[in-house]
C-alpha cells in the first residue's frame, strides 16, 4: 500500500543534536519512524512523517526533543475555535502547561474525546 | 496494550457529548470483563479474566463501532490476571476502554501474564496519552494502589507503544522504580513480542492504517453525517413546501427526494470513500481528497438526473454541484480526527485554505438553491 503522509514542512519538531546522548529512545516510541540513529547520533530523517504527537519529546531523558504536540484533528480545531472546551468531545487547550511530571512542556495539549 | 487506533474509540467526529459524565463516573459502573476466577496474591483478590470473547463482547464491539454508549464501555481500573501468572509473570498496562482491554485480552490466549488497567476515563490508549490521562502520574499512581510491587519480582512493565505520548518512561523509574519497556502498537503482536525476548520488529513500532481499519471507521463518520443530513433534507423540503410555485406537498417532495439523493451522494463520498480510498485520491490534504470524491458525487447527479429525464432545472442542478463537493470536502476534512497520521499544524494549515473555499461554496450553492426556488419550476414533481 502506498504510504500515507500527510501535509510537508509543517511540523515543529525540532531536535537539539548537542543534548542528544544517542539514547534510541525517540526513535523506539515514534510511530512513524521520523528519527532515525545513525552510528551512534539521532538525526530526523523524515520530518513530513512526523504527526506531533509528542511521544518522543515526552520520553527523552535529555530534554533533547521540542514538538508542538496536539492532535490532527478538524473537529477538534473547531471545536477550539467555537469554544467549545469542556463538554464536547475534542478540543486543543491553548497553554503550555508544565506536566506535573517534571518533564518540559511538550507544547499544548489536546486532547481527542 | 491493545490499542486498535486512537480513532476507533474517539473519533475526533463523534458529536456526543459527555457533559453528563461525571469524571469517575466511568470507574464506578463498569461492565464485567469476563472474570472467570479470582487469584489469592499478596496483593489481595486479583480477578482472573478469560482470553475468549463472548457473544456479548462481540456484540459491544460493534455497537461502539456504531457510536453507541461508546463513552460508557469501560472496565474498573487495577490489576487483572491472565492464566496462571506467578511472580517471574510479565506485567502489561493498558486503558479501562473495554473494547481495547478485551483486544487485549484475547490477545493473550495461552499466556500467564498480569495486567495493569490504567483509569483512562473509558478513553482508549492512545487518546488517553494524547490527554495525558494515560500518564505518568495515574501509572505512578496505579502501582502503588493496586500494591503491584508485592505480588511480582519483575521491575519491569510493558506499556503499549502508543502510550508514550503521556508516559515519560526515565520518570516512572525515577518514581515507582518500574522501568517502562514500549510494547509493540498492535495487541495482536504482543505474544510475538513476549516470546521473542521483548524486541518488536520495525513493522511492530510503525502506527499503520490499512483499510481493514479505515473501513472500521466509516460508521462513526457516517452516523453523525447523516444525523445533518437528514435535518438539512428537512429543512430545505419545508422551505421549498412553503415558498415554492406549486402545492406545498408536490414541492417539497420534489425538494425532498433531489435533497436526499444529493446529500447521500456527499455523505458516501465524504464519509465512506475518503476514508476507503485514502491513499489512492490525489493530493496530501484531506478536503482535497473529499473534494475529488465530492466531484465524483455530483457528476453521478448529473448523470441521474438526465437519465431520469431532468426533473431538475438548470438552477437546482448548479446549486447541488457546488453543494456536494463542498459538503464532501469538508467530511474528508473531518477525517483527519480518525486517522494515524494527521499533525496538527498541518490541519491547521489545511484548515486556512479549505474552510473559506468551503464555505464559499456552500453559501454560493444555497443562494442559487433560494434563486431556483424563487424563480423557476411550476410544481411538477
Ligand atoms: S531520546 Fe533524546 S537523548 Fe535519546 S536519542 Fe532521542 S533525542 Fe537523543
Ligand atoms: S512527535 Fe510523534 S510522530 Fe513526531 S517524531 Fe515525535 S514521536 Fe514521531
Amino acid at each position: 500500500m502506498t504510504r500515507l503522509v500527510y501535509l510537508g514542512n509543517v511540523s515543529s519538531l525540532q531536535l537539539s543534536e548537542d543534548r542528544c546522548s544517542g539514547c534510541g529512545m525517540c526513535t523506539v516510541v515514534c510511530p512513524h519512524t521520523v528519527m532515525v540513529l545513525v552510528d551512534g547520533r539521532t538525526v530526523i530523517s523524515d520530518l513530513d512523517a512526523c504527526m506531533e504527537c509528542g511521544a518522543c519529546a515526552r520520553n527523552c531523558p535529555e530534554d533533547a526533543i521540542t514538538v508542538e504536540s496536539g492532535v490532527g484533528c478538524a473537529q477538534a480545531v473547531i471545536n477550539t475555535a467555537l469554544g467549545r472546551s469542556s463538554v464536547t468531545c475534542c478540543t486543543i487547550t491553548g497553554e503550555s502547561e508544565e506536566d506535573t511530571d517534571g518533564t518540559p512542556p511538550v507544547g499544548s495539549g489536546s486532547g481527542c474525546c | 496494550m491493545g490499542d486498535t487506533q486512537c480513532t476507533s474509540s474517539a473519533s475526533c467526529s463523534g458529536t456526543e457529548t459527555v457533559s453528563e459524565l461525571g469524571p469517575s463516573s466511568a470507574a464506578e459502573q463498569p461492565l464485567p470483563p469476563s472474570i472467570i476466577g479470582t487469584l489469592d496474591t499478596p496483593a489481595g483478590p486479583v480477578p482472573q479474566v478469560s482470553t475468549t470473547l463472548s457473544a456479548a463482547d462481540i456484540f459491544g464491539m460493534f455497537r461502539v463501532r456504531w457510536g453507541i454508549r461508546r463513552m460508557n464501555y469501560t472496565v474498573r481500573p487495577g490489576l487483572y490476571a491472565v492464566g496462571l501468572p506467578d511472580r517471574q509473570s510479565e506485567i502489561l498496562v493498558t486503558a479501562n476502554y473495554r473494547m481495547t482491554f478485551d483486544l487485549l485480552r484475547s490477545a493473550l490466549d495461552g499466556l500467564d501474564v498480569w495486567v495493569l488497567v490504567l483509569d483512562t476515563k473509558g478513553i482508549n490508549v492512545w487518546c488517553a496519552a494524547g490527554k495525558g490521562t494515560f500518564g505518568t502520574d495515574e501509572l505512578v499512581a496505579r502501582i502503588k494502589d493496586s500494591r503491584l510491587a508485592s505480588v511480582t519480582d519483575r521491575s519491569r512493565i510493558i506499556l503499549p507503544q502508543l502510550g508514550a505520548p503521556g508516559v515519560a518512561a526515565h520518570r516512572v523509574k525515577e518514581l515507582s522504580g518500574f522501568r517502562v519497556v514500549y510494547g509493540p502498537i498492535e495487541a495482536r503482536d504482543i505474544a510475538g513480542f513476549l516470546a521473542g525476548n521483548l524486541r518488536a520488529s520495525p513493522a511492530m513500532r510503525v502506527k499503520s492504517f490499512p483499510i481493514r481499519e479505515r473501513a472500521a471507521l466509516i460508521p462513526m463518520e457516517l452516523v453523525p453525517s447523516l444525523k445533518y443530513a437528514v435535518l438539512i433534507g428537512a429543512a430545505l423540503a419545508l422551505l421549498s413546501g412553503l415558498f415554492g410555485r406549486g402545492t406545498f406537498t408536490s414541492d417539497a417532495l420534489h425538494a425532498g427526494f433531489t435533497a436526499a439523493i444529493s446529500l447521500s451522494l456527499a455523505v458516501v463520498a465524504g464519509a465512506v470513500l475518503v476514508p476507503l480510498l485514502l491513499p489512492w485520491l490525489p493530493g496530501r490534504a484531506f478536503s482535497l481528497k473529499g473534494f475529488w470524491t465530492g466531484t465524483a458525487a455530483a457528476a453521478v447527479l448529473l448523470a441521474l438526473s438526465s437519465a431520469s429525464g431532468t426533473t431538475l432545472t438548470n438552477l437546482e442542478t448548479a446549486s447541488w454541484v457546488l453543494l456536494i463537493p463542498a459538503l464532501s470536502s469538508f467530511l474528508g476534512l473531518n477525517f483527519t480526527g480518525s486517522s494515524t497520521f494527521t499533525s496538527l499544524a498541518g490541519v491547521r494549515r489545511e484548515m486556512r485554505i479549505a474552510v473559506p473555499l468551503q464555505a464559499g461554496a456552500l453559501i454560493l450553492g444555497l443562494a442559487i438553491w433560494i434563486l431556483a426556488l424563487i424563480f423557476s419550476r411550476g410544481g411538477s414533481l
